[in-house]
């Protein structure tokens, strides 16, 4: 035990978003990773935002995220470069059964929003910079809103499970991928509220950290766990992921997919 | 109530089992924080004798340096090695981030002022004339050093156990150095934070579980020398 994880050996550093560990997915691809090509992953779970600080430093060899806009960002700054779709599921509203602001089947996620500030409504925002938190992030500025400093509106600064778990103790409202909740509901009381809005989809791509840029990136073991996302098996494992436990699978696979046809812009 | 009930029965059941790496994980947190309480050890008896036995300008001013060490925070001493080890930080190139060697690094740097503090006071505390006996005995330095320390093994045994609780409970550090991976840096602390942020209260409780009964074996077997020491 003592030598484990100090020799050489073929490994390489993941930084990826807590939904992908959370949810227990990365438990299952990564052995098949280990078994196709050798590499050993050690996986880094952060919020999507040191996600991808890590590998703007350099300190990853691959990304696995769901923050589209920043991630692009790096992909024109040359941090990561081979950049490609793997997966979507989407984002709920989840709150309280007995629904203080009346948001329960509301269309537009905004609309949601606007009547859960209008209430005054607790709120459990993830606060760390995450893909998640980027999106809710982003909603509340759709709807015209900056709950920030707002007595009812609270950050956790932790990930999605423990986000959760305190909206679950505070009946409170927040934001969750669908993935991460279904993985927990069995824990919580939460109610999924509003869904199915298209500002609501959560796409996540993969890609590695540019060998060019950083010198001790692993260009190879980057590449291969890039080509092993998107490979047909690996997708055929997102495909099952969760179905057997949950009655629905947590992700549905999109490699190949162009962004549009995920009503993406 | 449930919850509560429902956890600490599946808890027990893990215990029974073994399920979740439980054995696995209590190993290698034993291991990271034993290795970082030996090497403090180390540090702190050399340190601390050298503390308590000279007299030198801006002595005191090292006692405040090593008071402060002994509160320092593990989530800046964390944030300090991982910079240092992050393959863009100065040490990059030694490839040690995300391994169980950076969190032995870093339980030592929590851990050495807390046994050095300790040693310190400890060796104060001992009688001047026992310095001037075994002095007169005729004794070489590194003796005279030897049968200090061995008559100050009782206190010595309490910054052990000290600096071993602050080791194996703290999590901060842990997290960022070790990356809690699976396998190789996951010890007991970080895995309890795992399980929780994936909403499984059953195995966070039966960690939880090893971690006490953990710290209260070495404690135990701590005491029950020094009881045994002070009666014979």
């Amino acid at each position: 035990m003592a030598a484990a994880g100090c020799g050489g050996g073929k490994e390489i550093i993941l930084a990826t978003t807590t939904s992908t560990q959370d949810s227990g997915l990365l438990d299952e691809l990564l052995p098949a990773f280990k078994q196709e090509s050798g590499y050993k992953v050690k996986v880094i779970a952060v919020g999507s935002g040191e996600a991808l600080a890590m590998a703007d430093r350099g300190d990853a060899d691959a990304v696995l995220a769901h923050a589209p806009s920043s991630e692009e960002e790096l992909v024109d700054k040359g941090s990561v470069v081979n950049r490609q779709l793997v997966m979507h599921n989407d984002f709920v509203i989840l709150g309280p059964a007995d629904d203080p602001a009346g948001i329960k089947g509301v269309d537009s996620a905004t609309e949601a929003l606007t009547a859960i500030a209008d209430k005054g409504s607790p709120f459990v925002s993830r606060g760390d910079d995450s893909g998640t938190d980027k999106l809710e992030k982003s909603l509340w500025k759709k709807a015209g809103l900056d709950p920030e400093g707002e007595g009812w509106y609270e950050q956790s600064g932790q990930g999605m499970g423990a986000t959760l778990q305190i909206a679950n103790q505070r009946g409170a409202y927040t934001i969750s991928d669908r993935g991460t909740y279904l993985a927990q509901s069995e824990n919580l009381d939460l109610e999924v509220l509003v869904e199915g809005d298209p500002v609501l989809l959560n796409v996540y791509h993969v890609m590695q950290v540019n060998p060019e840029r950083f010198g001790r990136v692993n260009a190879e073991g980057g590449q291969a766990f890039v080509e092993f996302m998107v490979s047909e098996e690996t997708q055929e494992i997102i495909r099952n992921f969760g179905v057997e436990e949950f009655g629905q699978p947590l992700f549905i696979p999109d490699a190949g997919k162009s962004e549009s046809e995920l009503g993406l812009d | 109530m449930d919850l509560i009930w429902d956890g600490i029965r599946e808890a027990l059941r893990i215990l029974g089992t073994g399920d979740y790496s439980l054995w696995e994980i209590t190993l290698r947190s034993l291991f990271i924080s034993g290795s970082a309480v030996a090497i403090s050890l180390l540090i702190g008896t050399a340190l601390g004798s050298v503390l308590a036995f000279n007299e030198f300008p801006g002595r005191n001013l090292a006692f405040a340096v090593v008071n402060t060490g002994m509160g320092l925070p593990p989530v800046v001493v964390g944030l300090l090695v991982a910079i240092m080890l992050w393959r863009s930080g100065p040490l990059g190139q030694l490839n040690l981030i995300y391994t169980p060697l950076a969190m032995i690094a870093a339980q030592t740097i929590i851990a050495a002022p807390i046994v050095t503090g300790f040693t310190a006071a400890a060796l104060r505390s001992l009688s001047p004339r026992l310095r001037s006996q075994l002095y007169a005995l005729g004794a070489s330095r590194l003796q005279m050093l030897w049968l200090i320390l061995w008559e100050a093994k009782l206190p010595l045994l309490a910054a052990v156990m000290a600096g071993f609780g602050a080791a194996v409970s703290e999590i901060g550090a842990s997290i960022m150095v070790g990356g809690n991976l699976a396998g190789e840096t996951r010890v007991l602390t970080t895995a309890v934070v795992l399980e929780v942020s994936r909403g499984e209260f059953a195995p966070a409780i039966a960690l939880s579980i090893v971690l006490l009964a953990l710290i209260f074996a070495v404690n135990l077997i701590l005491t029950t020398v020094q009881q045994q020491e002070q009666r014979s």
